[in-house]
């Protein structure tokens, strides 16, 4: 097959900024099914690069294939809620209709079977994306369905049968996508007009502005909790403009959706504390980077766009405020959770493989462009634009001394009532399980994978950077789970989302990964859980960002929080055992030789 | 030019503004290991053996601006084991048959292997499946060496400025790879520069080997640091 004329037309549309180099490899990978050498290479020319930079961010992220991805591309998610909600029925129903395993694609090139990390839809487990649209709750009745509905060539989007709540109903967006907003709050799951907080803070100067972030103690709501105040500061004060503000729309981190439904239901609040923080540091130019699968989201958050510049609300002279320009743009991912991290996600938004960047310097000083940049998640953003308008000190009301407001929670799990919940900060494990129905957890993820496990025993802790801080992800672990099986797919997670760059995080993790395999199944002894503990710490201190600076926390809270989980599976008696299995060494040489064991084992 | 004051292990040193940690240490006659660094690249900070502490914060010494007053410590025996661990898993992760290689003491990996008393890694070997790439006439790329250093990405490049080399993949299967038409245009002048920044034998030119005999080569004759560290008076 000829991919010339296509490929040709569809570079055509772009332009030759190796920044756009994501959005390129996007269309043809959606257009062409795959990016093919004859692509690199035109791409390459194009962009006036080398063919192996343009093949290093294909090969980067996961939904560029080198092979054919197939017509109908499927994406299951593999993370542990997943697990919990019978995901492994659905996949065993996805190849036996389609006729292949995961890791392929049929014969006739119509169905590629494929596996990817959370996908942000923890609350409507098992889920999966086929060409980019979401589908939910999926069971094996319904992916015979599906697979049906392929071999009858019907149009992905046709296969959703019922759309979801809110906006997901909305013309542009039509998702089977559920909010599941369970419990609204004051600050963020509330009505809001749009302008209400814009139109107040351009009366101000951009050093009140600052001024009041700083006084309400908002605290970065992306996971490292950095003060939001403070970060806008240091950006105003960098001198060489144009400054950027971006808006850290990757919500990757396992168990996080919380993002999801602000992108969802509260678009125009988001924007809005952008353009604040742009008015705040003096930026025009803000940019969104959007997680690829939330991708179905983009028409409607690029229509809320359009209608905040009718309204004066975006462009020129916002909200009558001469001289005070601004506008946002969308970029997308491509599949890679390192891109959550800051200077990863700016690299990415260039158009570059996602690695993260040595810091100092940091986004503030050299951010997107090499230019000094704010980054900062959507909640924070939101939060910011709230604080404008009903002010700081009502904003310290809310939450504990030093965590101030609410936060955003996406519980999922074993609970009956999975969904999105502000809550205060300062809430206690017990009673969110109350609100959630989970109360009979043995343990609970806070902080997703790179957060910590609480045991049962320790469920009055609260949600607070005091305490347990959190981006927002809560997975219930009920009693009838394994948490070695939850253990297991948190490191797999990390290995499989490592950017390579570091010794530790790439090469590490594996080798923690085996030693939990080895005590795990009975071949470890008290010296392995040292060791382990070692290996783990080892990890953590010689980590660049703070994906390997996380990865260890799996086995490491676990360890500290359920010792006598880990103890029970030591031999306690010896100091040493032998995993070298004699029989499987020789089994090979046996059979060629035509020995038995016994005398190949030289008995 | 002001002087910045600061500390490695107890002992007072001086640095310029602007220097790295490690930089200035070295100035002052201390050595700081490392390896994916090169004198005149821009550092990556991907080995990440040159991890200091300074105030219970691990960095890396080789990207980390110097500041005034800072106390380093860079050769705590806990630290120093971290370090050991790293190169450990350099061994474990690749395939490394020194006795066979062209690089042998020569190589960066294998002398600091001796400078830490490597005897055998602590980690088990991982034995990873990798390939020897034939990248144009006058280099071959043995991937069961590489260490991911990125020197090769940094220094190799065309006169128009495009690189020859490049990272593929993520995670442990990011591998080194390199653009081949671009490769076949290289000098033979610049190929052995390829071969010489490699830290490894990872890069090696194509014919000639074993120009100077094992036992004659640069670490066989001084072990790694030694042209850095004074003794402490
Ligand atoms: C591996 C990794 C993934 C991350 N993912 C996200 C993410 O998806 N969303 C986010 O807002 N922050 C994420 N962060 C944190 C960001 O680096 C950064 O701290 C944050 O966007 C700053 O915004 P804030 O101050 O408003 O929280 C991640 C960090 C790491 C190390
Ligand atoms: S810690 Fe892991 S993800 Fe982060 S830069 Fe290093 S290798 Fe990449
Ligand atoms: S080939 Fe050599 S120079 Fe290039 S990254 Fe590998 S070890 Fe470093």
């Amino acid at each position: 097959m000829s991919t010339k004329a296509p490929l040709d037309s569809l570079l055509a549309r772009h332009g030759k900024d190796p920044s756009g180099l994501i959005e390129i490899l996007r269309d043809v990978q959606a257009a062409l099914g795959s990016i093919p050498p004859e692509a690199v290479a035109k791409i390459a020319a194009r962009l006036g690069l080398s063919r192996v930079d343009v093949e290093g961010v294909a090969t980067f992220y996961h939904f560029f294939t080198a092979r054919p991805a197939g017509t109908y591309a499927v994406y299951l998610n593999k993370n542990v809620v997943a697990e919990m909600k019978g995901r492994a029925e659905v996949a065993r129903a996805f190849e036996k209709a389609a006729g292949c395993r995961f890791g392929e694609t049929t014969a006739d090139g119509l169905i590629g079977l494929h596996e990817t990390s959370c996908i942000g839809m923890n609350d409507q487990e098992p889920s999966a994306l086929i060409n980019g649209v979401v589908f939910t709750r999926l069971t094996p009745a319904r992916v015979r369905e599906l697979v049906a509905g392929m071999k009858a060539g019907k149009e992905t989007g046709k296969l959703v049968k019922k759309t979801g709540d809110g906006a997901n109903q909305s013309r542009l967006v039509r998702a089977m996508v559920d909010n599941n907003i369970r419990k609204p709050g004051p600050v963020i799951l509330a009505p809001f007009k749009s302008g209400a907080a814009v139109r107040k803070a351009v009366t101000w100067t951009p050093e009140d502005v600052v001024a009041e972030i700083k006084r309400s103690n908002l605290l970065g709501r992306g996971g490292a909790g950095f003060p939001t105040g403070l970060k806008w500061e240091f950006c105003g004060r960098e001198a060489c403009p144009p400054r950027y503000v971006v808006a850290n729309a990757d919500e990757g981190e396992p168990g996080t959706f919380k993002d999801r439904v602000i992108l969802t239901e509260l678009p125009h609040l988001l924007f809005e504390g952008m353009t604040i923080a742009g008015y705040a540091i003096g930026a025009r130019e803000g940019i969104l980077y959007l997680r690829a699968e939330y991708a179905y989201l983009k028409p409607r958050l690029e229509k809320v766009l359009a209608d905040l510049r009718a309204q004066k609300l975006l462009g020129k002279a916002i909200a009558g405020k001469k001289g005070f320009a601004f506008d946002i743009t969308i970029k997308l991912g491509a599949g890679a959770y390192v891109c959550g991290e800051e200077s990863a996600l700016l690299e990415s938004a260039e158009g570059k493989r996602g690695a993260p960047r040595p810091r100092p310097p940091f986004p503030v000083q050299n951010g997107y462009l090499g230019l000094p940049t704010t980054v900062n998640n959507v909640e924070t953003l939101c939060a910011a634009a709230r604080i404008l308008e009903r002010g700081a000190g009502w904003f310290k009301t809310l939450g504990t001394p030093k965590s101030a407001g609410t936060k955003l929670l996406s519980v999922s799990g074993d609970c009956r009532k999975p969904g999105v919940y502000e809550v205060e900060f300062g809430l206690t494990i017990n009673r969110l399980l109350e609100m959630a129905g989970g109360r009979d957890a043995q343990a609970v993820q806070v902080g997703g994978p790179s957060g910590t496990c609480v045991a049962r025993g320790q469920f009055e802790r609260r949600i607070g950077f005091e305490d347990l801080p959190t981006g927002g992800s809560i997975i219930v672990i009920g009693p009838q789970r394994d948490l070695f099986d939850v253990v297991r797919n948190f490191m797999d997670f990390f290995i499989e989302e490592s950017c390579g760059w570091c010794t530790a995080c790439r090469v590490g993790n594996t080798l923690l990964r085996q030693k939990f395999e080895k005590i795990t199944s009975g071949k470890g002894t008290r010296q392995d859980l040292k060791e382990i503990e070692a290996w783990g710490k080892t990890i953590k201190a010689m980590s660049r960002c703070g994906l390997g600076q996380t990865s260890p926390n799996p086995i490491l809270t676990t360890l500290l929080n359920f010792r006598e989980k880990y103890e029970a599976r030591v031999d306690a008696t010896r100091d040493y055992v032998s995993t070298f299995d004699l029989e499987a060494a020789v089994r090979d040489a046996a059979a060629v030789t035509g020995q038995t064991l016994a005398e190949a084992r030289h008995e | 030019m002001s002087k910045i004051k600061f500390s490695v292990d107890g002992r007072e040193c001086f640095g310029k503004p602007g220097q790295t940690i490690l930089e200035a240490a070295r100035d002052n006659g201390v050595y700081i290991p490392s390896l994916c660094r090169y004198e005149g690249l821009k550092p990556t900070g991907s080995c990440r053996i040159c991890t200091v502490r300074v105030g219970g914060r691990y960095m890396a010494a080789c990207t980390q601006p110097l500041s005034e007053g800072i106390t380093v410590e860079n050769t705590a025996p806990d630290l120093e084991d971290m370090r050991r661990a790293m190169i450990e898993m350099l061994f474990v992760g690749g395939n490394h048959m020194c006795p066979t290689c062209e690089k042998s003491g020569n190589c960066e990996l294998q002398a600091l292997a001796y400078r830490y008393q490597m005897l055998v890694p602590r980690f088990p070997y991982q034995f990873p499946l990798r390939t020897i790439d034939p990248t144009g006439p006058k280099l071959l790329v043995d991937h069961n060496r590489c260490i991911k250093c990125h020197r090769c990405v940094a220094m190799v490049k065309t006169k128009d400025g495009k690189s020859v080399f490049g990272p593929l993949y993520r995670s442990k299967r990011k591998k080194i790879g390199a653009d081949l038409t671009l490769a076949a245009g290289l000098t033979d002048d610049q190929a052995k520069k390829a071969m010489d920044h490699c830290p490894v034998g990872a890069i090696l030119k194509k014919e000639i080997g074993f120009a100077v005999p094992i036992g004659r080569r640069t670490y066989d004759k001084a072990p790694i640091g030694s042209d850095v560290e004074t003794p402490r008076t």
